[in-house]
């Protein structure tokens, strides 16, 4: 498939995912009143649920999906793994354990920008972490046990603040952050969220051309002009700004990473640069449909959207372990 | 033309001291084979001249510094084939052949048609135009060998330094490479191959380096380097060198007795 139609697909899957998602919702508006409130001759019901809840909840989704299939595909490209994600190295759990502080230290009561600043914070805190343990090497294999490490000691660190916990209801409020969720959402996380996540992938996008010379090796990569501790540090910070931005708001959505580049590879000519775009836009198509999946699907409480898009990741790893393990 | 001079290069890897003291020249047209034993400092020093690895002395291409140089401008001038042919992800041939023109592009830019023209050369050289299509990580041996080679032509550097390039291939594709080798050198580049085979590298380079323990233990035509007491004294082997034929043979004959 070219390029410019793979593009063309997936951005038209992309609006028609979003207009989608400003149509399905608990309460059940016809499409007449709707497009009456979008027109600005709706009546206020109508009009509230659709600028105050349903748009800004599929901006969200937009703009978190893409940074985080962004994400995945660069770090799979950099780190030439194709199960890398953003949690690998360690930046979603970080960014959630500076979220979960906010709430447990009560920082998050102060004013409604701490707990995301907090949570941006924490990605760039164990970026600069990573780079402690992984020194001056520039092996991908030292990056990801770094990685590990930092993501094992936020995830302990959350624990310790769940179990520290005051009462029930802070334990259920930190519980839903990290499931990853979109509920309730209003513009003004859409105004955390979007300038962290265009800036993340300005990052990631820029030069892309970098990551495919790092599939001869970094010492070829090197010897062909791309200087990699600039890339590297390129790509961790552009990775710790659009993810921590986007968990800020949405919580620690997992594995939309690694879903959307291995959906979007089969697609391309397999070269790292050109998984990046397609799975952005991928990503925030993925995202809206699963934020969909989460409204429509009858339940008590409401699904939490991570746990959707881990049912959907989990098939990707079985499938690589049958790989590695020559079942078929 | 291009020259490349080594001026004094030391290299430390942790403690160790892996290259001392290296001075040497190199002219363009020149196919010069590096040889020593395993560890002796040869990879090591084929990085040095990539400033690839912390060096002091200097390492200076056409006068210039290359630790100085940017990494873009040092990759235009000098092509370089590493050690392995290990790929880390499942490219088209066309597509890995094309990174060889990464350092002539600006970031953000597409291939110009000036470069479609260098990847086209670079594949009709190494012979793999008809693999084209084929996915690199699947290819047989000789066939990836070929591919890296066409990758680092596409550089069209005026210097090229292959690490290794004979490594696990047959001796029929063993024979392939030499002549690629050969044929840059011939064309006016100055090119540089660490190499394991004495008989291969006694048959097609012009120089042969020899080193041994992170030093130049010897250096000249292939006739005057290749001697039984130099091969005693670097690899620890006895071996006959025969220098009737076109060019000098090497045969091994085991390990070499320490004197009484």
């Amino acid at each position: 498939m070219s390029r410019s139609l793979l593009l063309a697909l997936l951005a038209a899957l992309t609006l028609a995912a979003a207009i989608a998602s400003l149509l399905f919702g608990p309460v059940d508006l016809s499409v007449g009143r709707l497009l009456a409130a979008a027109s600005g001759h709706g009546d206020p019901i109508a009009t509230t649920i659709l600028f105050e809840l349903r748009l800004p909840r599929t901006a969200l989704a937009l703009a978190v999906g893409a940074i985080l299939g962004l994400a995945g595909a660069a770090l799979q490209g950099y780190l030439r793994n194709p199960l890398a994600e953003p949690s690998v190295l360690g930046t979603s759990n970080a960014a959630a354990l500076g979220g979960v502080a906010a709430l447990y230290f009560g920082f998050a009561q102060i004013h409604p920008a701490v707990l995301p600043l907090l949570a941006i914070g924490g990605a760039l805190l164990s970026l600069a972490l990573l780079f402690a343990l992984a020194g001056r090497s520039e092996s991908p294999l030292t990056l990801i046990l770094a990685g590990l490490a930092v993501g094992t000691l936020a995830v302990a660190g959350t624990s310790l603040a769940l179990n520290l916990s005051p009462n029930p209801f802070a334990a259920m409020e930190i519980m839903t952050w990290l499931l990853g969720s979109l509920e309730n959402r209003s513009f003004e996380h859409v105004r955390i969220a979007l300038p962290c996540v265009a800036i993340g992938a300005a990052m990631l996008l820029w030069n892309s051309r970098a990551l495919d010379a790092l599939t001869l090796g970094e010492d070829a990569a090197q010897a062909l002009g791309v200087d990699i501790r600039r890339l590297r540090l390129r790509l961790l910070v552009g990775t710790a700004i659009g993810v921590g931005g986007a968990v800020a708001v949405a919580g620690a959505i997992g594995f939309v990473g690694l879903i959307v580049p291995h959906l979007i590879r089969p697609l391309t000519d397999r070269s790292p640069s050109a998984t990046l775009l397609p799975s952005a836009i991928g990503g925030a198509a993925l995202l809206v449909l699963a934020d969909i999946g989460v409204r429509i699907v009858p339940t008590t409480n409401e699904l939490k959207l991570g746990v959707v898009t881990a049912f959907l990741g989990v098939p990707i790893f079985l499938v690589h372990l049958m790989r590695e393990k020559r079942i078929w | 033309m291009v020259t490349l001079t080594l001026d004094r290069v030391g290299v430390a890897l942790g403690r160790r001291r892996v290259v001392r003291d290296i001075s040497a020249a190199f002219a363009a047209g020149t196919l010069t084979g590096v040889v020593g034993p395993n560890g002796a400092g040869k990879s090591t020093l084929a990085r040095a001249m990539l400033a690839l690895v912390p060096a002091t002395g200097a390492v200076r291409i056409d006068g210039d510094d290359v630790a100085a140089l940017p990494r873009a401008g040092l990759a235009r001038r000098i092509a370089y084939l590493p050690q392995g042919q290990t790929l880390h992800w499942p490219l088209t041939v066309e597509r890995l052949v094309g990174l060889g023109r990464l350092p002539h592009l600006a970031p953000m830019s597409r291939i110009a048609d000036g470069d479609a023209a260098a990847i086209e050369r670079a594949m009709a050289r190494a012979d793999v135009l008809d693999l084209r299509d084929r996915i690199a990580t699947e290819l047989s041996g000789g066939e990836r060998a070929r591919t890296l080679f066409a990758r680092a032509l596409a550089v069209e550097a005026p210097a090229l330094i292959a690490d290794e390039p004979l490594a696990s291939l047959d001796p029929g594709h063993q024979i392939d490479v030499m002549e690629l080798l050969r044929a840059e050198a011939d064309t006016g580049k100055l090119v540089i191959a660490v190499l394991h085979d004495l008989t291969m590298a006694a048959r097609y380079c012009d120089r042969l380096l020899v080193i041994d323990r992170g030093t130049i233990v010897a250096d000249g035509t292939p006739r005057d380097v290749l001697t039984p007491d130099l091969l005693r004294a670097v690899y620890g082997i006895d071996a006959r060198i025969e220098t009737g034929g076109d060019w000098p043979t090497v045969t091994t004959f085991g390990r070499a007795q320490p004197p009484d």
